[in-house]
């Protein structure tokens, strides 16, 4: 029994298709222009009305990007960590000595950025400063207060001060591979991804630990709706919702599930005024979910390949979504 | 990945062409046994064939190639609670990125270090969903020297469990060593590991489709024994063991006592001029059934015993006939992982057999055979 939600509210035909050019890792906006980047080499960059620009940035895969609003940061397996503008402009804010993989990047205040290449984190803010994880690092977080990194690797997750070389980072521990961190907005808590199908977090005040497991799979997507109310994640069937809204945290609370589906979810991504999620199934599906009735929204039919790269414009009307077969749209929900 | 796990993505596998998965080939053997020899082969030889490598000691590989990758060997227990169940964590992350340029290349060769255990590196096909559904294992290839092995195997158990391990097994340096030697050696291999491909060579020079794109679970062969292995069989001593060395028979073997003790000592027998080692710890076990299989009783009969005996058990693999079920079933683990897959219908022509082998320290080989007799169908 396939679930097309036919009789859903649908906004697919606002969709506008773009080829992106290559399978699509991630999407971006620069203001109301969507970044699509591809697996390998390139960035696709498509304005309002314009045709998609292909841009080669790295000399290889791309293996992380992040951006602020007016600049993407990647990462690639030619050990460069490359700024690109809105123009389609390059730069390059760092290259490996060794040549390692940029595998993680997170970006701070004041425009510091932090990356890793094997077990070495480096911050790049006024100066470049460096911390050995004990192991590869599998994900990096910004505090919102302070200027403090978390690491997630092995077994933990370290607290580091890059301006306070004398202090010795913290160590967070709990036992198995930790590969993606982000911290709650209110800077409570440290939630990271792990190798098993389950998040572990840390409630920052007094180490206590949290477990929140019940997942299909891995989690490789997530992210933190408006307000830093709830931890929206991908791995399940449900769209899987962690409440974020008291001092507590998640500690002894279910989680909300919405919007269930025969397909697991790949990719979440938050609108960043409202309460809704949009989310892609494994099918080829992405709904757009209102968190308080779990009402759902069709914005783009079952077919094709998951979306696994989704990004809502900063003033949350566009939304722009791709798949590693090379499907692409922008979504104007103006 | 629980039975109705394996039997659930069988039936999707069945039912929708899955994408071509990259092969991966492990080549382990410790140092200086002739790996990095066989890799620079490998990558310099004008095969048409581009391959993504990852080694641990980077700058032993003498060509500039664009997809060698460093990687850390990193190794992180799962939190199943078995302590032998483990991951090579840098391999999850470095064969997700490398999929980033799956154009790019036409299989993937990791190398491991030295006395590396090789149960990791396979693991981890088994247990990260997005590795297992992009890559395969093909084959794990191992290098021995030939004038060094028996020492080792006697120092080091990592060397032992390489060779048991090894679905191809390269004995090298044959040139440096006594025909008599090279025999012991060859002994000493059979009687741990009676199933891999065995190939003698020197400087490492073998066909490279000898060790690549083997395609394990295609080949039937890969759960035959080597012919001259059985020639002039003289199997009628007192002493019990678990080697199953009649394959041309059809019969069950759960028939005769195959329960399996510690010997204490190695003893030989001569098998047409091959000397016969039992090893002392580690032995095969190898169940036949021609009649077709219950897979309800199976996966829980298999999983269990993998959750029982997991430590011991290094590795399983298996060709199986399921009642009803017009497609071969490829099944391999490694202590207590375990995969499994439709490979391909039954030919018309074929003989419909369930095979499997279990290769580890201190099976209980009784147990196990009654185990396999109560899952007919």
């Amino acid at each position: 029994m396939t679930d097309t939600r036919s009789d859903t509210v649908s906004v697919v035909e606002r969709t506008r298709a773009i080829d992106a050019g290559g399978a699509v890792f991630a999407a971006h906006f620069l203001g109301r222009t969507a970044v699509f980047v591809l697996g390998e080499e390139a960035l696709t960059f498509t304005e309002p009305g314009g045709e998609p620009q292909r841009r080669a940035v790295h000399g290889g895969a791309i293996l992380a990007a992040t951006a602020d609003g007016e600049r993407i940061i990647s990462g690639g397996d030619d050990g460069k960590l490359i700024a690109t503008d809105g123009k389609g402009e390059s730069s390059t804010l760092a290259a490996d000595a060794r040549h390692r993989w940029i595998d993680h990047i997170a970006l701070g205040p004041d425009g510091a950025v932090a990356w890793s290449a094997g077990k070495t984190a480096f911050v790049q803010a006024r100066e470049l400063r460096e911390c050995e994880a004990p192991s590869t690092v599998g994900g990096l977080a910004f505090l919102p207060k302070g200027f403090r990194l978390a690491i997630a690797h092995y077994n933990g997750a370290t607290l580091w001060f890059p301006n306070a070389a004398e202090a010795m980072p913290e160590k967070l521990e709990w036992k198995g591979s930790h590969l993606g961190a982000t911290v709650s907005p209110d800077g409570r808590f440290l939630v990271t991804t792990m190798q098993e199908p389950m998040l572990h977090g840390w409630r920052l005040v007094d180490r206590q630990h949290m477990r929140m497991s019940g997942y299909a799979a891995r989690v490789t997507s997530f992210g933190w709706t408006t307000g830093g109310r709830w931890l929206a994640t991908s791995g399940a069937t449900q769209l899987i919702l962690w409440p974020f809204q008291s001092k507590d945290g998640p500690m002894g609370k279910q989680p909300r599930l919405l919007a269930p589906s025969e397909h697991r979810i790949e990719a979440v991504a938050c609108h960043p005024q409202q309460d809704i999620v949009a989310a892609g199934y494994g099918d080829g599906m992405l709904l757009l979910i209102r968190i308080e009735d779990g009402a759902e929204i069709l914005a783009k039919k079952p077919g094709g390949a998951p979306v696994t790269a989704l990004a809502w414009s900063a003033d949350g009307l566009f939304l722009a979504w791709g798949t590693e077969s090379g499907e692409a749209g922008i979504i104007d929900l103006a | 990945m629980t039975d109705a796990k394996v039997q659930e993505k069988a039936q999707e596998k069945a039912q929708e062409k899955a994408p071509e998965k990259v092969p991966v080939t492990v080549l382990t053997g410790y140092l200086g046994a002739g790996k990095t020899t066989l890799l620079n082969r490998i990558l310099s030889e004008p095969h048409g064939k581009k391959y993504a490598v990852i080694v641990n000691e980077f700058g032993e590989i003498g060509i500039d190639n664009d997809l060698v990758v460093g990687a850390d060997e990193e190794v992180f227990e799962m939190n199943n609670g078995c302590i032998c169940c483990t991951v090579r964590g840098d391999l999850v992350r470095i064969l997700d990125g490398l999929m980033r340029r799956k154009g790019k290349f036409d299989a993937i060769i990791v190398e491991t270090t030295g006395l590396a255990d090789p149960a990791p590196v396979a693991q981890t096909f088994f247990i990260d969903e997005n590795v297992g559904r992009r890559t395969k294992l093909d084959a794990v290839v191992t290098v021995a020297d030939a004038r060094w092995l028996n020492d080792r195997l006697k120092d080091a158990p990592e060397a032992k469990n390489q060779i048991a391990f090894a679905d191809v097994i390269l004995i090298n340096k044959t040139d440096l060593v006594s025909p008599e030697q090279l025999e012991e050696v060859e002994a000493r291999i059979r009687g741990i590991n009676p199933y891999a491909k065995l190939h003698k060579t020197e400087r490492a020079n073998i066909p490279l489709d000898a060790v690549l794109g083997r395609n394990a679970f295609d080949l039937d062969r890969i759960l035959d024994l080597e012919p001259a292995f059985l020639e002039g069989d003289d199997h009628h001593h007192d002493h019990d063991h678990g080697h199953d060395h009649d394959h041309g028979h059809d019969h069950d073997h759960h028939r005769q006592d195959h329960g399996h003790k510690d010997h204490g000592h190695t003893h030989t027998h001569s098998h047409g001029g091959l000397k016969h080692y039992h090893d002392e710890e580690m032995q095969s076990i190898s169940l036949q059934s021609d009649k077709p299989l219950d897979p309800d009783k199976f996966f829980p009969w298999v999983q269990d015993l993998v959750q029982k005996e997991g430590p011991n058990i290094l590795r399983c693999k298996g060709i199986l006939n399921f009642k009803g079920d017009g497609q071969r079933f490829v099944f391999q683990g490694v202590h207590m992982i375990l995969d499994g897959d439709h490979q391909r219908p039954w030919t018309k022509d074929e003989k419909r057999l369930s095979r499997l082998v279990f290769i580890g320290r201190n099976l209980p080989g009784k147990k196990i055979i009654e185990g396999f007799e109560s899952c007919v169908a």
